[in-house]
């Protein structure tokens, strides 16, 4: 017994020396990071535990930030969600060439790609004040756009920005669940004399749910999280969370660092939310898929 | 079925409006330079400037360092998980999907609170040290991608029996993992790698707040400054994801196909 002892340590000596690198990685840049910035927020510049910071979210310009980030994000994914799961049934379920639906699967993991800044230039260029859009829509059917209250800098202009890469996001994420739905319970359904809406309603709906749900909150938090095209569409002109916090890191705007840990904060809270029931749903989901 | 069938074509149809005007947009005003006609002029402009080549060569080298670092990384641990601590593979799948949770910009404001030029480790001080943290924060960015997409590349090859096969023909470590386990995962990795690519070229915020000459803020900094050459950029943008996205597709479908050879 004690001639083994040695033996055993020494090999879980090696088991954990294996995974140190990657421990070690994780610990010094993700989750140590993460860790200072949600302690801060719950500290005051002196060092004294205090929920001031959390409490200081709601002062009027940090919660309208916050309001209209979650109204841009929610808009976005809805939309996104709804048309996205429209197109990936037509794919998937409209009878449709084959070709269609490789074209669409192909674009669509070109577009989900297509964001950050480059995607901030091509809506400039379409529904700017000097986007194509905007000048056929005024030379050719004499309707003036920005006229008539646009503005792409707004929340309607950000949402439709982000769906441009929410719509692919979502059709491909949902594509597989609609093609998981076997023509089996279809068949069966139609024999046991059930109605199109009636399959809908109680098969394909109750198994799709925690997929369309999930996935919904997906591109909610991916909504929440985008940085780049809002900062190069909009400059620091639109009042919404990514943006404050870019500017509260390169030059301490809210006066106060611990505030600028607690934006942080409740960027995380948010989107770890979501993130942690998509996770949850898709572990659901995956149960019809098998 | 007929009324199906309208239906589906009436949402491919509308789909691809709204995809497609903007990109024809985009293309019709980077073309609009010169007065009263229209001409390559902004792409000449773009590939005439300096900056372009040195941040978007800066970028890709970042990029390529991200990937061979994160390969050396994550091929190792995946396979040390599978083969000896498979009861950590709840923990460290779930450490590597908490990048999703935690948006970059948040991460990078860890780090810039952690390694400042007062703290314990001053990374940001020096040029090399920045660098180390932009790779580190890429590597970071694309964990969840580049995890699964080894760890599935793994699920269809026996680790242990691999490595008890080559155990008894006298392999080394090194030998094991470098010519047993990476050949075997290639195409886990090569997927990995170009999700990689396509984020760390064009990652605007992170180097943004690290001041690294790389070719987001470079976009973003013309975008500032200039009319018509965005557009042009982002043409070049979408160009570029396209080819990366057709390597994604051609090295799963190879993956694919390995794994149906089996």
């Amino acid at each position: 017994m004690a001639a083994t002892q040695p033996l055993l340590n020494r090999r879980l000596i090696t088991d954990w020396l294996g995974i140190a690198p990657f421990a070690i990685f994780a610990v010094m840049f993700l989750i140590a990071p993460t860790v200072y910035l949600v302690s801060g927020a719950f500290v005051d510049p002196n060092g004294n535990l205090t929920l001031q910071n959390l409490i200081d979210l709601f002062q009027p310009n940090i919660l309208a930030a916050y309001v209209i980030s979650i109204k841009i994000s929610a808009a976005s994914a809805i939309g996104g969600a709804i048309i996205g799961f429209a197109l990936a049934a037509a794919i998937s379920l409209g009878g449709l060439p084959s070709w269609v639906r490789s074209a669409v699967l192909t674009f669509c993991g070109v577009a989900s790609n297509f964001a950050g800044v480059p995607l901030a230039f091509a809506f400039l260029a379409t529904l700017g004040r000097l986007g194509l859009l905007t000048i056929v829509l005024r030379d050719v059917f004499g309707f003036n756009l920005y006229g008539a209250g646009f503005n792409l800098l707004s929340f309607l202009g950000l949402t439709l920005t982000y769906m441009y890469f929410q719509i692919p996001l979502m059709v491909l994420i949902i594509t597989p669940a609609l093609d998981g739905l076997k023509r089996e319970w279809s068949e069966a359904a139609s024999v046991l004399g059930a109605t199109s809406w009636q399959y809908w309603r109680m098969v394909v709906i109750p198994i799709l749910w925690p997929s369309v749900f999930g996935t919904l909150l997906l591109l909610f938090a991916n909504a929440f999280g985008a940085v780049a095209t809002a900062v190069a569409l909009t400059g620091s002109s639109l009042n919404i969370v990514p943006i404050v916090l870019f500017a509260q890191i390169r030059g301490d705007v809210l006066h106060n660092p611990n505030l600028g840990y607690a934006v942080a904060f409740g960027m995380v809270v948010i989107t770890g939310i979501s993130n942690f029931i998509y996770i949850w749903l898709r572990m659901r989901a995956e149960r019809w898929q098998k | 079925m007929t009324a199906k069938k309208f239906w589906s074509w009436l949402a491919v149809f509308v789909a691809a409006f709204y995809f497609i005007v903007p990109l024809l947009a985009t293309l019709e005003f980077s073309m609009r330079m010169r007065r009263g006609t229209y001409s390559f002029d902004a792409y000449r402009s773009v590939f005439a400037d300096d900056r372009f080549a040195s941040t978007f060569s800066y970028s890709v080298v970042m990029a390529l360092i991200t990937i061979v670092v994160g390969a050396l990384l994550i091929v190792p641990t995946a396979y040390w998980v599978r083969l000896r601590m498979p009861y950590l593979r709840p923990v460290v799948e779930f450490v590597t999907l908490l990048p999703l949770v935690v948006p970059a910009i948040v991460i990078i404001f860890g780090y810039l609170r952690l390694y400042n030029s007062s703290s314990w480790l001053p990374l940001t001080n020096t040029d090399m040290g920045a660098n180390a943290l932009l790779v580190f924060g890429f590597m970071t960015m694309s964990l969840p991608y580049m995890y699964r997409a080894v760890d599935t590349a793994m699920r269809t090859i026996d680790v242990a029996v691999l490595t008890e096969a080559a155990e008894s023909l006298g392999a080394s470590w090194p030998t094991i993992l470098f010519r047993c386990i990476f050949p075997n995962v290639l195409t886990g990795v090569l997927s990995g790698a170009f999700i990689t690519f396509a984020i760390a070229v064009g990652e605007f915020t992170m180097p943004s707040l690290l001041n690294r000459p790389a070719f987001g803020p470079y976009l973003a900094l013309i975008g500032a400054n200039k009319a018509y050459e965005p557009p042009a950029l982002a043409m070049i943008a979408f160009a570029m994801t396209w080819v990366s996205i057709i390597l994604i597709n051609i090295t799963t479908r190879l993956q694919k196909g390995a794994a149906g050879a089996r």
